[in-house]
């Protein structure tokens, strides 16, 4: 089967300052695919491309039988792509309600009474539905994350992108939002996550990459990436003679 | 938790004592002719206008972002045309503005296709020199008066209505009608899918983008649509003054620097703004004009104290304070009634 999301040779340059290096890796539809790797080392740069926040120097990017490349972030988000932010980026002169109906209506192409009860769902899915009526400029850090997963979520899509949304949460909480993209990831839709809290992810996901200045420099099983020496070192400073 | 507990409404009570009164308050100002002096007529037709032309700017720099200081090209381009039309095309001056919108329209499109690829100080510059080229041009038009300006000839005027009263009572209700048409057609977009896509646009771009939503077309629309209505109303404002000429018709103080004052201190971004901005607008130009330039004065003064005490504008204030709209944008997630008795 053809894979579902494939980066071939994708890079990225701002002047010397190299965000994306011959990036190439498949995603299978239906995976549930983590990213790991140093902060600095280009995970959120390979996002805004894959997402067409930022275009690539060189490389091609194919999304669902489609080479989108050089399409809007728009379109990428219409062909069913849908991202969290890790710097949240709520329309913080609406409600967190309306954050959601934005996501429902414009992403998720949903109208109406269907998509004003979609929103709620998702809202208590995410445990902000106490805070529907708030301004979403008026939320915590915590809470503007939420709403980016709430946002992602209403948007019904068939690639979701999360970039660190654990980060911050009690053990409770994460033990919840573990089980919310469990849920997702069961309904058959194709995930790739960005985290720092490793146990969450591994909680999750099918495989696991590892990106350092801007490479991939591991992939595979999630166990087997984790006790390799070369992340071991990499990732988590600890010298490989260890 | 039980989802059906929950409702969503759009109204709310202060928004339907507010759309009563403003029924009540719109017959009365429909009935004016019967209870107002020519000169108060006169004044609130020019209101009008002036409100007709706020809540657009207010539609397109509040919401689209896109701050133009160049709507005088389309306010003088719909009189110019609205005197060539009825003066060469033969046409019935309310045809002349019905067409003046859509040349309106049309002189849009090349003119956004250019401007577009300016970004914020550059673009609203952009939108000035745009508008001196059309100043400029008009000028050179020596069928249209030239540099001196034309006067629009008795027959056309008479083709209106045969008396001077019939007249007046035209272009007065011509000139609510446009107010509530341009108020109830910004309303009901916002309320609109597209609307909805708008504000989020006027909130975050990164994230309206990423949502699916095609931030040029949008602003391009509402650029264009903009510009059509924008010219209807210069037609008009040039029907009531019956002359016209490039400095009168492409006056950037007149038509934007005054708009945008309206606007700022009555709260970008909001419906409500633009109405409150012109009645305060109106209120110290009828006090203050005897002074001259005191006025002007004045008013920089009123516009830099509101701009540093209340960004937001007044109505962003009251908005704060007692959490109210009168046009009802807002989603509000609500628990059902049956569930609060249980």
């Amino acid at each position: 089967m053809a894979a579902f999301l494939q980066l071939d040779q994708v890079s990225k340059a701002f002047g010397a300052v190299t965000v994306a290096d011959a990036l190439s890796f498949d995603v299978p539809s239906g995976e549930a695919l983590g990213v790991i790797g140093p902060n600095g080392a280009g995970k959120t740069s390979m996002f805004n491309l894959i997402t067409g926040t930022l275009s690539p120097t060189s490389g091609r990017i194919l999304f669902d039988g489609q080479d989108v490349t050089r399409s809007s972030a728009a379109k990428r988000c219409r062909a069913g792509m849908a991202r969290s932010f890790q710097v949240p980026q709520p329309f913080s002169g609406m409600t967190v309600f309306e954050n959601a109906m934005i996501a429902a209506t414009q992403a998720g192409g949903m109208h109406g009474r269907t998509a004003e009860q979609f929103c709620l769902e998702v809202l208590d899915q995410t445990e902000l539905l106490d805070r529907a009526n708030t301004l979403a400029g008026g939320l915590t850090l915590l809470g503007r994350k939420r709403l980016e997963l709430t946002r992602a979520l209403c948007a019904r899509p068939k690639l979701l992108m999360l970039d660190e949304i654990a980060g911050g949460l009690t053990d409770a909480e994460c033990g919840a939002l573990i089980q919310t993209i469990r849920d997702i990831h069961a309904r058959g839709v194709t995930i790739i996550w960005i985290e720092h809290v490793v146990h969450a992810l591994l909680a999750v996901v099918d495989r696991l990459i590892v990106i350092d200045f801007g490479r991939k420099i591991a992939e595979g099983a999630p166990r087997a990436i984790m006790e390799s020496p070369e992340v071991q070192e990499i990732y988590l400073g600890i010298e490989a003679d260890a | 938790m039980n989802l059906s507990d929950f409702h969503v409404t759009r109204t709310s009570p202060a928004a339907r004592i507010a759309a009563l009164l403003g029924a009540l308050i719109l017959i009365v100002l429909i009935a004016a002719p019967w209870w107002a002096g020519r000169a108060d007529m006169r004044l609130m037709g020019e209101l009008f206008l002036y409100l007709a032309l706020a809540s657009l700017w207010n539609l397109m720099a509040g919401y689209a972002g896109l701050v133009s200081v160049g709507q005088q090209a389309y306010v003088g381009f719909g009189g110019y045309m609205l005197f060539a039309l009825t003066i060469f095309g033969g046409l019935h001056p309310l045809g002349a503005i019905a067409l003046a919108g859509a040349l309106g329209a049309l002189i849009a499109v090349p003119v956004a296709l250019l401007i577009f690829r300016l970004r914020g100080a550059y673009f609203a510059i952009g939108t000035w020199v745009i508008a001196e080229v059309f100043r400029l041009s008009f000028a050179q038009v020596s069928a249209l008066g030239g540099g001196s300006g034309s006067s629009l000839p008795v027959g056309i005027v008479k083709s209106l209505a045969a008396s001077r009263s019939g007249r007046e009572h035209l272009s007065y209700w011509l000139a609510l009608g446009s107010a509530v048409l341009v108020i109830a057609a910004v309303y009901l977009f916002l309320r609109s899918r597209n609307g909805l896509a708008l504000t989020a646009i006027r909130d975050n771009e990164l994230a309206a983008g990423s949502l699916g939503i095609d931030i040029w077309r949008t602003k391009f629309i509402v650029y264009v649509v903009t510009a059509a209505l924008t010219a209807m109303i210069g037609a008009l404002i040039f029907l009531q003054k019956l002359r016209i000429s490039p400095d009168a018709a492409f006056s950037v103080n007149d038509w934007t620097a005054f708009v945008i004052f309206i606007v700022v201190i009555g709260g970008i971004g909001t419906i409500e703004g633009p109405i409150i901005g012109t009645l305060i607008f109106f209120l110290l130009r009828e006090t203050l004009a005897d002074l001259g330039t005191i006025y002007l004065i004045v008013l920089g003064t009123v516009a830099i104290v509101i701009m540093l005490k209340a960004p937001t504008g007044l109505w962003g204030l009251i908005r704060s304070r007692f959490d109210i709209e009168l046009f009802p944008l807002r989603f509000r997630v609500k628990p059902s009634p049956q569930s609060t008795k249980g």
